[in-house]
């Protein structure tokens, strides 16, 4: 009953208006310095009006780049001004975050003082601004890592997308222009564009769920067979079995490429020359598919077979006597017991599999760069997506277009993301975490 | 005795298959191995069983003027300890910040990890070419550390984090109760128990600029600049059938180390991406 006379006693005395110091916030700093935040409030200004002074001119340069590309040939580097453009945006959305977070601070400040509450002293405020952004402080690092580093090329690279940046038209000799989806359009319009777009679509998609599930089976198949409890010398089949992931995979594609070289391979030369056999492992687009779906098995299975190891071993033993019991047979065991457990274990680092292979440039660059070549096609028989993109870039200076199959990339790869989030969540409320 | 010989029989079989897949692992490998002892310079002359066993490539690696080995070992080595140390560093206070403290925005901040993971530095390769040439760090192994760091963070991120998720968090309430702060409770408290996983990343970011070799080749431009990968890489990419035995030697020599880290690290890898992959 005392407390409530209180509050009301000092509500009276304190005809503050929280409004007040948020329409005051209108610059930031003010408000706060209504609030009595007298430290805090000359921090809000100096932060915004040095920000403002500083930052105007880069902004309005960027800003003004990003709708123009410039104007001027030689002077203006087009590619300079979109990533000021770029980077001006973000510092846009940075700003604007701090200046909501000001206003919703000046309220609170306002409503604390309305109730009373006493001012902080300096050391108090500072320990709460501590305690409260100390996540922050933390993530701060990472998150400008990563905003430099993977968020600024992958907006750039959108951006290339919708201009006509290629051979013809370099900067800074030349000025870019936005050209809307022209690109876009000429990659399902044009007769050139559109077929090789089809078959390299066609043949990742194969790859991507040939090779991947192909290496799941393997793994699963001698991960079922060695864990059979009567096979002695576990520990030493497993460790010869991870063998081609600990080697670094770019060694043993290039070995592999040598191997089946079609003239002097040891694959042509040693062991199917004495069964008078000659196969194009290369030269021919049917073979060197099928020896880069057999080199990638090689290469991933042990990976998943590691993954599978560790989860069979931990299936208790309970299932398997309870299904004995009923005269379950072997394979009604592995079907109900064995597949259900190891797949729901591990099945967002499969879709990462998946993924992984969606993207995997290494193999098919390094075996026979993306050969061999096709008529009529800008890429070759064997290049995926992202090996086309590599040599749209670098060997023939085309970024536009490089740049727009990498938006078409970029969404396939959102939809295997999207299965990851349904995944992962579904482990988060089973585990009610 | 009808029963115990089928077991028989299927553990036979077993033990064929695990035969078989011995040899298809070892049979590559071997191959390199006995190419890197032949003497002659060519793929075309050399056999997988040599008439004379050399050494001399591996002289001829780390002896001859011609040879770059030793400054590219160099240069790779310098690339993989500022990654590593700076990875290390940045990813435990993101791991710690995402797994004990409640925040505006950490549920977004660790999906967009997970989703950034999926997508790799390589599909902004376009774009990473043009702006390391826009600040001029192209050609420059510091540009190499710096997407090497960003790269690896993500997924390195999810590692720390899932460590950290299975330490207790009584342990870090009770020594806040105690008073202690942000950086003692992670400094003295968290860290020490972390280091298993801390280590982890630290060897892994370590020893991926010795694997990788897109990302160098895209950077780096002057030879005397190259990373290992990509040195051996353009031995053979040069003239290809004619310094194969030379690329042999020098890929073993990378191979063999990281074998035997990767062989004795690989459960921690298994266990640590489970977790992360699972708990989210």
């Amino acid at each position: 009953m005392k407390t409530e006379t209180d509050d009301r006693r000092v509500a009276a005395a304190n005809p503050h208006q929280p409004i007040l110091s948020v329409i005051l916030s209108v610059i930031p700093g003010l408000g706060q310095l209504y609030n009595r935040r007298y430290i805090k409030g000359a921090l809000f200004l100096v932060f915004f009006f040095g920000a403002v002074g500083l930052l105007y001119e880069f902004m309005d340069i960027g800003f003004w780049g990003l709708f123009t590309l410039g104007t001027l040939p030689m002077v203006d580097d087009s590619r300079s001004l979109l990533v000021q453009g770029l980077i001006s945006v973000m510092l846009l959305a940075f700003m604007i975050a701090f200046y909501i977070f000001n206003l919703i601070d000046a309220y609170r400040d306002g409503e604390k003082l309305k109730m009373g509450f006493r001012i902080p002293s300096m050391k108090q405020a500072f320990q709460e601004t501590w305690d409260r952004g100390f996540p922050y402080y933390m993530v701060l690092p990472a998150l400008f890592m990563l905003v430099f580093v993977v968020i600024l090329p992958l907006l750039f690279m959108i951006c290339l997308a919708f201009t006509n940046y290629n051979l013809y038209n370099l900067p800074p000799a030349k000025l870019l222009d936005w050209v809307g989806l022209d690109n876009f359009v000429a990659l399902f319009k044009q007769e050139v564009w559109r077929r090789s777009l089809l078959n390299v679509l066609s043949w990742t998609i194969v790859w991507t769920f040939a090779a991947t599930t192909l290496q799941i089976a393997v793994a699963m198949f001698l991960a079922v067979l060695v864990n059979d409890p009567r096979v002695k010398f576990k520990r030493t089949i497993r460790t010869v079995f991870i063998l081609p992931w600990a080697v670094p995979s770019f060694v043993t594609i290039l070995i592999f490429a040598a191997m089946f070289n079609d003239d002097f391979g040891a694959i042509n030369r040693e062991l199917l020359a004495p069964l008078g056999m000659h196969v194009p492992w290369m030269s021919d687009p049917f073979w060197a598919k099928i020896t880069l779906i057999l080199i990638q098995v090689w290469l991933g299975f042990p990976f998943v077979f590691a993954l599978f190891s560790g989860v069979l071993q931990s299936i208790s033993r309970d299932w398997y006597e309870a299904a004995d019991v009923d005269g379950g047979s072997r394979w009604s065991k592995f079907r109900h017991i064995t597949l259900p457990h190891v797949l729901y274990a591990t099945a967002p680092l499969l879709i990462m599999q998946y993924a992984g292979n969606f993207n995997n440039f290494n193999i098919i660059y390094l075996f026979n760069e993306g050969g061999p070549p096709v008529r009529n096609q800008s890429a070759g028989g064997t290049d995926i997506l992202i090996s086309w993109v590599y040599k749209l870039t670098f060997d023939n200076n085309n970024y536009k277009m490089a740049a727009a199959i990498s938006i078409i990339m970029g969404l396939i790869v959102a939809v295997f993301a999207f299965f990851q989030f349904t995944r992962s969540r579904s482990f988060r409320e089973e585990k009610l975490y | 005795m009808k029963k115990s010989a089928k077991n028989r029989l299927e553990l036979t079989g077993i033990y064929l298959i695990v035969l078989f897949v011995f040899a298809v692992i070892a049979y590559p490998l071997l191959w390199t191995l006995s190419i890197s002892f032949n003497p002659g310079t060519s793929l075309f002359s050399s056999s997988i069983i040599p008439d004379v066993w050399s050494l001399k490539h591996y002289q001829w690696l780390f002896s001859d003027p011609s040879s770059d080995y030793l400054l590219w070992y160099k240069n790779t080595l310098l690339v993989a300890s500022v990654t590593s140390v700076a990875s290390v560093i940045i990813v435990a206070f993101v791991g710690f910040a995402f797994s004990r403290y409640e925040f505006v925005g950490r549920k977004y901040g660790i999906y967009s990890f997970l989703l950034l993971q999926m997508f790799p530095v390589l599909m902004g390769m376009v774009a990473i070419y043009l702006l390391l040439n826009v600040v001029g760090l192209l050609d420059s192994l510091w540009g190499l550390v710096i997407i090497y760091i960003g790269g690896g963070l993500p997924m390195n991120a999810f590692l720390v984090k899932g460590y950290l998720d299975t330490i207790p968090r009584d342990l870090d309430e009770s020594a806040k109760m105690d008073g202690a702060g942000h950086f003692r409770i992670f400094f003295q408290i968290l860290t020490p128990l972390a280091k298993p996983i801390l280590a982890v990343v630290a060897l892994f970011n370590f020893m991926s600029p010795f694997m990788d070799f897109l990302l160098p080749r895209i950077v780096l431009r002057d030879p005397e600049k190259f990373t290992l990968a990509l040195g051996l890489y353009n031995f053979i990419n040069d003239q290809f059938s004619n310094n194969f035995t030379r690329f042999a030697a020098g890929a073993i020599l990378i191979a063999v180390p990281i074998a035997v880290v990767f062989l004795f690290l690989q459960r921690y890898l298994i266990s640590g991406l489970a977790e992360g992959a699972t708990k989210g």
